[in-house]
């Protein structure tokens, strides 16, 4: 069914609270395909806490979010096929290889990609020649870019990036703001926050949580 | 769908070998329980009999509890449980091959050693088919329940008494019944009761605790 509009993610007054503390309220914004969207905000004001409730990890106190038109805790297959969302934590395997890490990232989106374009996904993180080094052989920034490579190979059209450049080099923040590049001019959709500043030479929405 | 259930457990199997000391815990704990118990008692053949099904059972039970933190305590801590949260596929059928996994690294070789200890115990060879047969089809549930309490209390620190509060009493029929499936072996009568029951138990456990996992899963991501 073609949809009317190319609409992707709609949220719906939106409210959450941690620990008796309003962090937001009433948030509904709408997010397009080929659009990128910065969530700011100060720390502490429910960045993340946002972020792992569009990806549907957390539910929100009140309020909605929808996948084309279609809540995501009911249509949540549909949604996790076209989305990937990327926390602070490394998800990294120490005793796995790169490769390995990859392949599993990748398994748990039933992904099936061919080897040649695995090793392309990791020379353009810069990762080529670490394919088979165990994960508590790399540094934090090495991890960092294994989730990017997995980011290049996952076939998802919106991605949910939380702190994408922490940890990573010049380079790396480079390679990322030109992966966001890339993804939008594909057609995809990214969400992220980020307290380092992303130039990105493109139309950006913005929410700002110190004002919801 | 089953391809994930097979990646899956395929990459617990592989992380737990490839860290060995882990998955050999459980075992060497099971053994030396099982091992010490007629040194602190007067040994005599009759009485080692008497208290095997129980000792072995206890053993069992408390090996299969000491290694439910690794159930989802690293993926929790690592990000992976997102992860796998976020797959497009069922989330019960990750948990199960999880628990699979699980099992398989830690049931299934408390059942392999199990007779050898038997014999240790002056088991005879009708109640040691039992005992194997009891464990086969008990600690399985011991995996599928702990894996509820486990979810619960992966995010909880230092969690490790609320899981034995939550899981032990869940613990309990499957201890007695299994335990008592030898007793009665031992005294020459027919188990299939016991058997029966704890199957019914591994039915019921293999076809709910998945699911109540899975939503524990998610109750303790959404803080």
């Amino acid at each position: 069914m073609p949809d009317p509009t190319p609409s992707l993610l709609t949220t719906d007054k939106l409210e959450c609270t941690r620990d008796d503390r309003l962090l937001f309220s009433e948030l509904s914004f709408q997010l397009n395909a080929g659009e990128v969207l910065q969530i700011e905000g100060p720390n502490g004001s429910g960045k993340t806490s946002l972020l792992r409730i569009l990806s549907g990890l957390r539910r929100a106190d009140s309020g909605s979010v929808k996948w084309q038109h279609k809540d995501i805790l009911h249509a949540r297959d549909d949604y996790y096929a076209n989305m990937v969302y990327i926390g602070h934590l490394p998800c990294i395997k120490n005793d796995l290889t790169t490769l390995e890490n990859i392949r599993v990232l990748l398994d748990t989106r039933s992904q099936a990609v061919a080897a040649d374009q695995v090793e392309l996904a990791l020379s353009r993180v810069g990762l080529a020649g670490f394919e088979d080094v165990t994960g508590k052989a790399l540094s934090s920034g090495q991890r960092r870019r294994v989730l990017l490579a997995f980011l290049l190979l996952a076939d998802a059209l919106l991605w949910i990036l939380d702190e994408p450049l922490t940890a990573l080099d010049v380079k790396g923040v480079d390679l990322m703001e030109s992966m966001i590049l890339e993804h939008r001019d594909n057609g995809g959709s990214v969400i992220f926050t980020t307290h380092h500043g992303m130039r990105l030479p493109c139309e950006m929405k913005t929410v700002d949580l110190s004002r919801c | 769908m089953l391809k994930a259930f097979y990646y899956l457990l395929l990459r617990d199997m592989r992380l737990a070998l490839r860290s060995r000391h882990e998955l050999a815990n459980p075992l060497i704990f099971f053994v030396l329980v099982v091992t010490l118990f007629p040194l602190a008692v007067m040994p005599t053949p009759e009485r080692l009999q008497e208290m095997a099904p129980g000792v072995i059972w206890v053993a069992a039970l408390l090996s299969v509890l000491l290694s439910l933190d690794r159930l989802f305590k690293q993926d929790y801590e690592d990000g992976s449980l997102d992860q796998l949260m976020l797959s497009p596929n069922p989330l019960v059928v990750l948990v199960l091959a999880k628990v699979g996994a699980h099992w398989l690294l830690t049931g299934l070789p408390l059942v392999i050693i199990a007779p050898l200890l038997g014999v240790f115990m002056q088991l005879s060879s009708e109640s040691l088919s039992v005992l194997i047969w009891s464990l086969l089809l008990g600690t399985p549930v011991l995996s599928l329940i702990g894996a509820i309490g486990v979810s619960l209390t992966v995010a909880v620190n230092r969690g490790g008494v609320l899981l034995s509060l939550i899981v032990l009493p869940l613990y309990i029929p499957v201890l007695i019944f299994g335990a008592n499936a030898i007793d009665v072996a031992n005294d020459g009568m027919s188990v299939r009761g016991q058997l029966y029951f704890l199957g019914a138990v591994l039915a019921l456990a293999l076809s709910l605790a998945p699911l109540a996992t899975a939503v524990a899963l998610r109750i303790t991501a959404s803080r």
